[in-house]
């Protein structure tokens, strides 16, 4: 099983190394059109970014909000709504009873990172649009350092699309999926969620790029471990 | 295992006893006495036993994450029968470290919770165990079981050291050790005990871990039956 993967992944042929690319893209594109296809994820994660806002802006209307507050609640809705729409990314494969297939035509570690770019982007957009809300609907909530925002938001989103990648593949074959998700996710997003959250509120009160220095090699380390980790985990997950 | 059985009896026996009998002197004379400790007074000897405790719910963890690692490799169902039992012993050894420190923070900080980052990390290991045992109980056929719950210990064992072992030394916090301790805080552990309350406590470490090895052994034997009898 492992022999398997370690010549797709790690072969330096030059031939093998494309298909290793082209296998992976291709993955990437599948998912992307069967999501343009019924844009169920899509959906539900806008309209749960919407509804989360809303009950924010509800609570917050008429108060003075300290920037540690408005970057704890930026990042809530972003956890949440990543917990309720990420795992579709292996549990629509049950559904369809579509995960046979997949095993037969590439091998885990193709589909894994397929699936994390796929997961990746979606994240990315969903942090992205969620940025814009809160800029729209909260007068208060001002970016002071757009590199420090910029930059904690990509990697954060990164991190997070990594460690909810490999749950949601662990998810995918619990009986209750939806609500096991953010329960077995938390444990582990602990050290980003809290790296993230610190980083956001010096961005919102204007440090200098350099003070958050420290954030960024902790958001880029545990980066790293997840994708490395889930990587070699994946297999065991994976095949039956 | 008559060996760890009684060893770890007789040095637990001996922690409680030389615990809570040694008296705690302004001016420590001799061997059997303890000296002040400004702040902690008499509250210091929950020391044997909370410190002993959470170590050992570590243990736990780490025994579980091992025991898990062995299974991928080699799918003996054994090993998943005492990863799960070590997990077990582990949570129940959190929850005694968490209440046995939230009852001495209430008396010395003045409050059962105060989000020390070594309490954060103590309640962050109470969730990796509560989510171990959650998507155990989810999960029918055993294989599956066995395999995912491996991979999501090694999993949580990528991050808990984070939490276990470097924030509560770099972050300032209430704990000895934190950053900004008057008494020092490196990256490396350090002991400020007299030698003969670092005797009295490494006993008590060497004795909760024994206990641990003990209490596992009877639950893999007792969890064995059962699943030959489930068979």
């Amino acid at each position: 099983m492992t022999g398997n993967v370690y010549h797709q992944g790690f072969q330096y042929n030059y031939e093998n190394k494309m298909n290793f690319i082209a296998s992976t893209l291709a993955i990437v594109s599948k998912d992307v059109h069967s999501e343009l296809r019924t844009r169920y994820a899509m959906n539900a994660l806008l309209m749960f970014v919407v509804i989360s806002v809303t009950t924010i802006l509800f609570a917050l209307r008429e108060d003075e909000v300290s920037t540690d507050v408005f970057s704890g609640m930026f990042w809530v809705v972003i956890f949440f709504t990543a917990m309720s729409g990420l795992s579709r990314i292996f549990v629509s494969e049950e559904e369809r009873g579509t995960t046979m297939t997949l095993q037969l035509v590439a091998s885990p570690s193709i589909v894994y990172l397929g699936k994390l770019i796929f997961n990746c982007g979606l994240t990315i957009a969903l942090s992205m649009a969620v940025t814009v809300l809160y800029l729209v609907v909260f007068p208060a909530f001002i970016i002071k350092s757009w590199a420090i925002f910029l930059l904690t938001i990509f990697l954060g989103s990164l991190g997070f699309a990594a460690a909810a990648t490999i749950i949601a593949a662990i998810i995918a074959k619990a009986n209750t999926k939806g609500t096991l998700y953010p329960v077995l996710s938390f444990p582990i997003l602990i050290p980003l969620l809290m790296t993230v959250m610190k980083s956001t509120a010096r961005a919102l009160d204007g440090e200098m790029f350099t003070a958050a220095l420290g954030e960024f090699q902790i958001l880029a380390s545990y980066l790293l471990i997840m994708v490395a980790g889930s990587y070699l985990l994946f297999d065991y997950v994976w095949k039956e | 295992m008559r060996f760890v059985k009684y060893s770890s009896i007789a040095s637990i026996t001996f922690v409680i006893l030389a615990g809570i009998a040694i008296p705690i002197v302004p001016q420590p004379q001799s061997w059997l006495e303890f000296p002040i400790i400004p702040g902690l007074e008499d509250k210091a000897r929950n020391i044997f036993f909370h410190v002993p405790i959470a170590w050992t719910s570590v243990l736990g963890f780490l025994s579980a994450l091992y025991y898990g690692f062995r299974y991928l490799r080699t799918k003996d169902f054994d090993y998943d029968i005492k990863s799960v039992s070590s997990a077990g012993l582990g949570m129940m050894f959190c929850i005694l470290a968490t209440v046995a420190g939230s009852i001495w923070a209430k008396f010395n900080w003045g409050s059962f919770w105060n989000w020390d980052p070594r309490e954060t990390s103590i309640f962050i290991l109470l969730l990796i165990y509560g989510a171990y045992f959650a998507l155990r109980s989810a999960i029918g056929s055993d294989e599956v079981r066995a395999r995912l719950s491996a991979v999501y210990s090694i999993l949580a064992g990528l991050t808990a050291p984070f939490f276990i072992f470097i924030m509560p030394r770099i972050v300032g916090g209430l704990h000895p050790g934190a950053k900004g301790d008057s008494a020092g805080s490196t990256p490396v552990a350090q002991l400020h005990m007299p030698p003969n309350m670092r005797f009295v406590f490494f006993i008590g470490i060497i004795g909760f871990s024994l206990l641990f090895v003990w209490l596992l052994n009877v639950r893999v034997r007792a969890a064995r039956i059962e699943y030959q009898l489930s068979k």
